[in-house]
């Protein structure tokens, strides 16, 4: 199995969310939309916000990922580019973990760069600014490997993407729970660890789904 | 490669919702043929291609394939923001073709319009570069979907050229079509 | 048994005796139970006086959501492994019972565990986020294959996501865990746990069966609806076609 197809994957997933409409700026507006939405939401006290800074940046994350990742599969299927991807002798389920994984490098890496910014403003303190990114790298993740599942699922379905917050939210609970315990813990916790792991059974386990998921959009 | 079974069809069926499309069908295609696929609208010319492809898993029936083959559908695969160029050369890296990509594009004469995003071309300039893949690599068996769809008349003279070149290599041809014949087929399977 | 039961005839011929001794034998133990529950077994103070009756309800709810969704991950996997149509009729037909029963035992739990623990809600108690995100995973369920276009999508998609949620049931379930255990607010009372007296196991018991059994009747007479809806949508093709 040579590489140059999954390569390709990459750089053409990678190009496509570039490409599509202000594609890779679109979560990043989404997620500084969101952050700055709460202060004047829950109030300015910076009491406050420090206390729930962290939680507001997950929940953001997990939103933007989501509003990327109703494209990932369906234009595939609509422009009749899932077709050819399917009748590639490659595992399909390693080239639609490769092209969520290139959305994650296009729209979720940038969000977890940008984090500290925006940590920043809603009062996180610096100290946690290392531990919080990497949790959000991790979260991230996770959060796309099972965003994608539910993506390619709906993607034979017009206006999927309500659908894809429904599939996807419950799966997005272990990657939440652990990079909020992680935040509290730092690096030297169990909760870092835990949340590695379940980024790991994404990995491992959502390709498959995806693969499946995506043989029945194609047919 | 004269004579050699490229696709074989047992007993394809389908079934849309609760109504059976078609229901025992046999194909077999050999080198050097062209099977045209007629029927109306909506008889299941698409599906069985699909099926023939691999694409889709018929209820019944089996698909054996011996070779490599290509595939041209209704949607051309071409990204909005992809231009021919870009295109033609990202599916030669996925097939390792090594083709000479200004050369196909001068055969599909595509070489003015090579640099710019397909949305801003027209219908049949698509369905060129989308044809243009099929000679990125030899492959033995073709299987087109309604592929004069939208070609101008240079294009369709265009493609039938190359499906003959392809036959005489050995090469064989699946299509659907409707409407009026460019190409001189060897069979047909209406369904 | 599932193999002697995956075709459709006998499975007809089955329930159509299953179905009337399911609801027959179901609510004459659900009835018991329920009267032993509500008028004779004595009022337990510590479980917030009469209110803890709805115990009698809440539990066999919150055991059959549960199994529930496992059913229907397993007729979805012999669905995606040996295409067996019943398998598709089957998961298609627990669905929204499941839902349903889930819906049940959040609302018979917050019924409960207001004067209890005098809050509808309880944020940190994993059985209800437990609970909560089985509700989740069964709209979704529901929701996918009602956008999928024919049927045949539906139940490979329906498959695909019952059985991506039935390995991920437990990590979720790890994590809340882990979760409450680190915010353990007010005292949370085990209802069901295994110091609960014989007055009280024994209705608990009698009830989940006959509900079991009526559930059990239901999925088969949803399933027999499908099987005719099905078959009358054959014979409306076939004379549109003819005609």
């Amino acid at each position: 199995m040579s590489a140059a197809p999954l390569w390709q994957a990459f750089r053409s997933a990678a190009a496509e969310a570039w490409a599509g409409g202000a594609g890779a700026l679109l979560p990043l507006g989404f997620f500084a939309g969101t952050c700055l939405l709460v202060p004047f939401s829950v109030g300015s006290k910076a009491a406050t916000l420090s206390a729930i800074g962290p939680g507001i940046l997950w929940l953001a994350l997990a939103l933007a990922s989501l509003v990327t990742l109703e494209r990932v599969f369906q234009a595939d299927v609509q422009d009749g580019a899932l077709d050819l991807w399917v009748q590639l002798d490659q595992s399909l389920s390693v080239i639609a973990a490769i092209k969520t994984l290139a959305h994650w490098c296009v729209s979720g890496l940038p969000l977890v760069l940008l984090t500290p910014i925006f940590a920043i403003m809603l009062q996180v303190p610096a100290d946690d600014l290392v531990p919080a990114m990497l949790a959000y790298a991790l979260g991230g993740v996770s959060f796309f490997m099972w965003g994608g599942v539910a993506a390619a699922l709906a993607a034979s379905v017009a206006r999927g993407g309500l659908l894809i917050a429904l599939l996807a939210l419950p799966f997005y609970l272990p990657a939440i729970i652990f990079g909020a315990l992680a935040l509290n813990e730092g690096l030297g916790g169990t909760a870092i660890l835990f949340l590695a792991a379940s980024t790991l059974f994404s990995l491992g386990v959502a390709p498959a789904a995806m693969g499946a998921a995506l043989r029945l959009a194609a047919d | 490669m004269q004579d050699t079974v490229l696709v074989k069809g047992h007993q394809l069926s389908a079934i849309r919702g609760e109504r059976i499309l078609y229901r025992g069908v046999d194909v077999e295609v050999r080198g050097g043929e062209a099977i045209l696929l007629r029927g109306s609208n909506g008889a299941g010319k698409t599906t069985l291609l699909r099926q023939l492809a691999g694409l889709s898993e018929p209820q019944f029936g089996s698909v054996v394939r011996t070779g490599d083959h290509h595939w041209i559908g209704h949607a051309n695969g071409l990204k909005a923001h992809e231009t021919p160029r870009a295109h033609l050369s990202h599916w030669a890296r996925v097939w390792g073709s090594a083709a000479r990509l200004d050369l196909v594009l001068e055969r599909m004469t595509m070489v003015r319009p090579a640099d710019v995003p397909s949305r801003m071309l027209s219908a049949g300039q698509k369905r060129r570069t989308a044809l243009g893949r099929l000679l990125l690599v030899e492959r033995p068996l073709w299987l087109l979907d309604e592929p004069f769809n939208a070609l101008d008349t240079g294009g369709q003279a265009l493609l039938s050229t190359m499906i003959n070149e392809h036959r005489e290599r050995g090469g064989a041809v699946i299509s659907a079509m409707h409407g009026d014949i460019p190409i001189e087929a060897s069979r047909e399977v209406t369904l | 048994m599932i193999s002697y039961l995956a075709n459709p005839k006998r499975f007809m011929s089955m329930s159509s005796w299953a179905i009337p001794v399911g609801y027959g034998l179901g609510v004459l133990l659900f009835a018991w139970s329920l009267y032993r529950g509500l008028f004779v077994v004595p009022a337990d103070a510590a479980q917030g006086g009469d209110i803890m009756r709805a115990m009698f309800i809440h539990v066999p709810s919150a055991w059959l959501c549960m199994g529930l969704y496992a059913a229907l991950a397993v007729s979805s996997f012999v669905w995606f492994i040996w295409r067996h149509e019943l398998a598709d009729v089957a998961a298609r037909a627990i669905a929204p019972i499941g839902a349903g029963y889930t819906a049940l035992c959040l609302a018979t739990g917050s019924i409960w565990g207001k004067p209890t623990w005098g809050t509808w809600w309880l944020w940190d108690d994993a059985r209800m986020m437990s609970v909560l995100v089985l509700l989740f995973l069964f709209m979704g369920y529901i929701a996918l294959r009602a956008a999928m276009e024919n049927r045949q999508k539906a139940a490979r998609a329906g498959a695909i996501v019952a059985m991506v949620g039935v390995v991920n049931v437990p990590i979720i379930r790890f994590s809340v865990d882990i979760w409450t255990s680190l915010h353990q607010g007010p005292s949370v009372l085990r209802a069901d746990g295994p110091a609960m007296a014989d007055v009280y196991l024994y209705p608990l018991l009698i009830g989940f069966l006959g509900q079991a059994l009526i559930v059990a009747g239901l999925v088969m007479a949803l399933m027999r609806a499908e099987i005719y809806r099905q078959r009358a949508q054959v014979l409306l093709t076939r004379r549109l076609q003819e005609a």
